[in-house]
């Protein structure tokens, strides 16, 4: 499989803060990339500086970023506007702020296809109600002419969803897109997001900071921690053979049925993610880590652990399993 | 992403509202002492008439003299004594104005505010009506009925000017009146009035005092607008509205009859009203909204 | 939606009435009326026949109910100056007045939405900086010293444009510049704020992540929702530029209802100075009324509501 997004060495700054420190990911085509961590931890700011949506004062550097084999690192913000929304598109946590007040669900859906294919008003119509009605919104004729407020969250979601697809997009960057939604209606999303993959054959980087979503529908996983990826690996891998110790940390949150026993304690990790001060060296895990040692100040090594299985941890492969055992 | 703080933003923006801080303190704090001290740094009577030193150009123009830094007005009144006294009529005026409409305003508001309901209502409507009144028209009129005096433009525009405070008091009353600590004071067995004085009104105190500049710099200038048009204080009194007022015949001549008390009453509201905005600025709250 | 028109309507009504009363008692409380009009000069007996002809020696509540009857049916009385109907004589002005009030706001409109969009485009920035002294300043100008450093510079130093009167559009400028100032700061202000908050808001992010061109973001996505507050304030301006147009009009000597209540104060025309006081006040209320319609329009949110 070819790389669709190949990002190496990301790095962003506000001001003297580094919100990312060299992060590294892939996402192939026709696959769901996972992207994992606690808030905070710079997922979000990874996503939004790939598609160059950086707030106000936001720097971005990289090594390698580069998307469908193109290297978007130079790209102005006119040549960047072109990529966004055609072959590149992107949804948010927040549907009930990200849809435009203002217009109708139809005018802000159609005008995507106007803008990158010069569509009639027409074509897009027709082109934005298919979509509406791929998406599983009943009466697309009846919400194309309906505001944002006279829908729920998990419409607005959908809404959002559509209008991402309207130009048949090869990427699509999920930032979140269930946090702020009902239980139930996360699920229906989800199921979604994973037709429209198979469906479509698009590659899907969804940011997300539950696991359980990870387990259903991705292919592979990137666990993030402080501003790097701390290991990469395909999903069963992850969920298997976790290498570095905030994956199993992170792992050992959540409770599986058979696996944990009822009046076990769940897992925790002691202590919160730190902020990172300028020209800091080493593992940013190592206050957290039961395996902390000496070598853990100075540079970390990525080691293969494994088909496609990388991690960011100065413990031989397998080291914290048979500790833990 | 939200999460990320921006460090440094806003720190431009505060020191410019220090620095119009200081320039505001800078004005206001200038003017009040030249009104307060007008009798004995004036080198001049401000009503000595002397018609044989006419709209004498002031020290620095051609024909200047250091008898008259200024210059003379068309009676030959020195113009900087003149200008001296003035920045009293002003200084008394919009701080009389501000204590009169602030005590109505205030009253009327907290009490909306406070009670709520169909008080709130009243006061409300009183609010609307009184903001479809023309101030201006209004004061000409009951000046011209009633005849001008300085004590009754303070009135007309105390009377007329606290609409702004009572919108303010009613809004902060009532974000007040929902918090904790209040309610606990009610619980305690306070009364009305001890609530009122002793938890509401010290704690909206800092947004009147907002509002109490901004209508300050309204007051001086409807006041000189009222004595320009010769329904304000009355002449020979150096309002700098009627100063221009007087002096406007000769503007086309010599304009800059027009330009020395037209450019104090500018800065002197300039001054105010940057007090109100670094004020405003330091309170986070949004007046214009 | 229609509920909340109605209610808005029913206290428009009665603020309507409210100010009918106080023009009435505004005339009334300020002193004895016939010996304001009868002058200083007047004897006893003069000053009993203005009574009587004016039918002051009434009660006050049955003048006040002449008053109202008649003023609700857009009838004033006559001016005493002027000889005339004193409906007859507002409506013969109200045009200039209107047509000033217009041309300030729409002057103050091509001004501050421009400035106010770009101070919030480049936020912090010098732009802002100057555009945010350029509110300072206009809140700071004495309109009528305006009008006259006007007057002298672009009317006689330069020539441009007629030193005052009533006339053709090119008498309408200057007082528009200088009635346009008093509105600029709080438009501007009004147009800055909600930019800045409509450009740092989600949908704003949307409208980038679909690769909208830059103008399609900043006016058609950003602005419309930065506008909705901006219009109804900016119909509450005129108002205020209507009520204020007595100084700009006896500065320019521009023959409107702020001129003409101006002479009639002089002249203690009473019944002219209480129908312009009740006209500009229910302009006022109109115009607010306005304003609460067009945001209804203007607002998806409300007009559902």
């Amino acid at each position: 499989m070819s790389a669709l997004l190949e990002v190496q060495g990301l790095r962003v700054t506000f001001g003297g803060t580094a919100a990312v420190r060299g992060a590294s990911l892939t996402v192939n085509k026709g696959e769901t990339h996972c992207l994992v961590g606690e808030s905070g931890c710079g997922k979000s700011v990874t996503s939004l500086a790939i598609m160059a949506l950086l707030a106000k004062g936001g720097r971005r550097e990289a090594d390698v970023l580069s998307f469908a084999g193109q290297d978007i690192r130079g790209l102005n913000e006119r040549q960047m506007s072109r990529l966004r929304g055609d072959r590149m598109a992107m949804i948010f946590q927040e549907p009930m702020t990200s849809l435009n007040p203002a217009y109708t669900v139809g005018s802000q859906m159609t005008e995507v296809l106007r803008r990158h294919r010069g569509a009639s008003r027409v074509q897009a119509v027709d082109r934005a109600a298919e979509l509406l009605g791929r998406v599983g919104i009943t009466a697309p004729g009846l919400r194309l002419g309906q505001f944002p407020h006279q829908l729920s969250g998990g419409l607005r979601q959908r809404v959002m969803i559509a209008m991402a697809l309207m130009c048949d997009p090869e990427l699509l960057i999920a930032d979140e897109p269930t946090t702020a939604l009902d239980v139930t209606v996360q699920a229906q999303i989800l199921r979604l997001l994973a037709g429209i993959q198979k469906d479509l054959g698009l590659g899907i980087l969804l940011i997300t900071h539950d696991l359980g979503v990870v387990a259903r529908i991705a292919d592979r996983v990137s666990v993030m921690y402080a501003g790097e990826v701390v290991e990469s690996a395909p999903t069963a891998a992850l969920f298997a053979d976790p290498q570095h110790p905030y994956t199993r940390g992170l792992l050992a949150c959540v409770p599986v049925p058979g696996k944990v026993k009822r009046g076990d304690p769940l897992g925790s990790i002691p202590g919160v993610v730190p902020r990172i001060p300028p020209g800091f060296r080493g593992c940013a895990f190592r206050d957290r880590c039961a395996y902390a040692h000496a070598e853990c100040a100075g540079t970390i090594p990525r080691r293969g652990a494994g088909a496609g299985h990388e991690v960011l941890c100065t413990l031989p492969p397998g080291y914290a399993s048979r500790v833990a055992a | 992403m939200s999460e990320v703080i921006l460090p440094g933003s806003g720190a431009g923006r505060r020191l410019l509202a220090n620095t119009g801080f200081l320039l505001g303190a800078l004005i206001v704090g200038a003017v009040l002492i030249v009104a307060i001290l007008a009798p004995w740094i004036s080198p001049h009577d401000p009503f000595a008439i002397d018609l044989t030193r006419r709209l004498v150009p002031p020290v620095f123009m051609e024909g200047g003299t250091p008898l008259n830094l200024l210059g003379t007005d068309q009676l030959g009144r020195d113009y900087l004594s003149r200008l001296i006294y003035g920045a009293r009529i002003s200084m008394v005026i919009g701080i009389s104005t501000v204590i009169v409409s602030g005590l109505i305003g205030t009253t009327i508001g907290v009490l909306g505010g406070f009670y709520g309901g169909r008080v709130d209502d009243a006061v409300m409507f009183a609010i609307t009506a009184r903001l479809s009144i023309p101030v201006v028209l209004v004061a000409l009129a009951v000046a011209g009925l009633m005849g001008t005096s300085f004590l009754l433009v303070i009135l007309i525009l105390g009377l007329l000017l606290w609409d702004r405070f009572a919108v303010v008091a009613r809004s902060t009353t009532m974000q007040l009146r929902n918090l904790d600590y209040v309610s606990a004071a009610w619980c305690a067995g306070s009364s009305h009035s001890s609530v009122l004085l002793k938890e509401i009104l010290p704690n909206i105190a800092t947004h009147l005092a907002v509002v109490a500049t901004l209508e300050m710099a309204l007051a001086i200038l409807l006041e000189a607008a009222l004595s320009f048009l010769g329904l304000g204080v009355p002449a020979p009194l150096p309002s700098w509205g009627l100063m221009i007022s007087e002096a406007k015949e000769y503007m086309f001549f010599t304009p800059w009859v027009i330009l020395v008390p037209g450019i104090a009453l500018f800065v002197l509201v300039l001054g105010v009203n940057l007090l109100g905005d670094a004020l405003r600025d330091m309170l986070g709250t949004d007046l214009n909204r | 939606m229609l509920r909340f028109l109605l209610r808005r309507l029913a206290v428009a009504l009665l603020v309507a009435l409210t100010v009918l009363t106080l023009s009435f008692l505004l005339t009334r409380l300020s002193g004895d009326l016939a010996i304001s009009i009868a002058g200083p000069n007047a004897t006893q007996e003069d000053v009993d026949i203005i009574r009587r002809a004016y039918g002051l020696n009434r009660p006050l509540t049955q003048q006040y109910l002449d008053w109202l009857v008649r003023a609700v049916q857009g009838d004033f009385g006559d001016s005493f100056f002027f000889k005339d109907r004193v409906a007859k004589l507002i409506a013969s002005r109200l045009p200039i007045t209107m047509t000033l009030g217009l041309v300030g706001l729409a002057i103050a409109l091509v001004v501050s939405l421009p400035l106010g969009i770009i101070a919030a485009v480049r936020e912090n920035s010098w732009v802002d900086r100057s555009v945010m002294m350029v509110a300072l300043i206009g809140q700071a100008m004495p309109s009528f010293w305006l009008g006259l450093i006007l007057m002298v510079v672009l009317g006689l130093n330069l020539g441009w444009l007629p030193i005052s009167g009533t006339g053709g559009w090119e008498y309408y400028v200057m007082p528009g510049i200088v009635l346009a100032f008093s509105a600029i700061p709080s438009l501007m202000r009004l147009t800055r704020s909600g930019m800045i908050e409509a450009l740092s808001s989600d949908y704003i992010r949307t409208a980038r992540a679909k690769g909208l061109s830059r103008l399609s973001i900043l006016v058609k996505h950003g602005f419309r929702n930065a506008a909705i507050p901006v219009v109804s304030i900016a119909a509450v301006q005129l108002g205020f530029m209507l009520g204020g147009s007595i100084v700009i009009e006896s500065v320019f000597a521009m023959h409107g209802v702020g001129y003409l209540a101006w002479e009639s104060i002089g002249k203690n025309d009473f019944p002219v100075v209480q129908a312009v006081v009740l006209v500009l006040a229910l302009l006022y209320i109109a115009l607010t009324l306005l304003a609460d319609m067009l945001n209804a329009v203007l607002d998806p949110r409300l007009r559902s509501a």
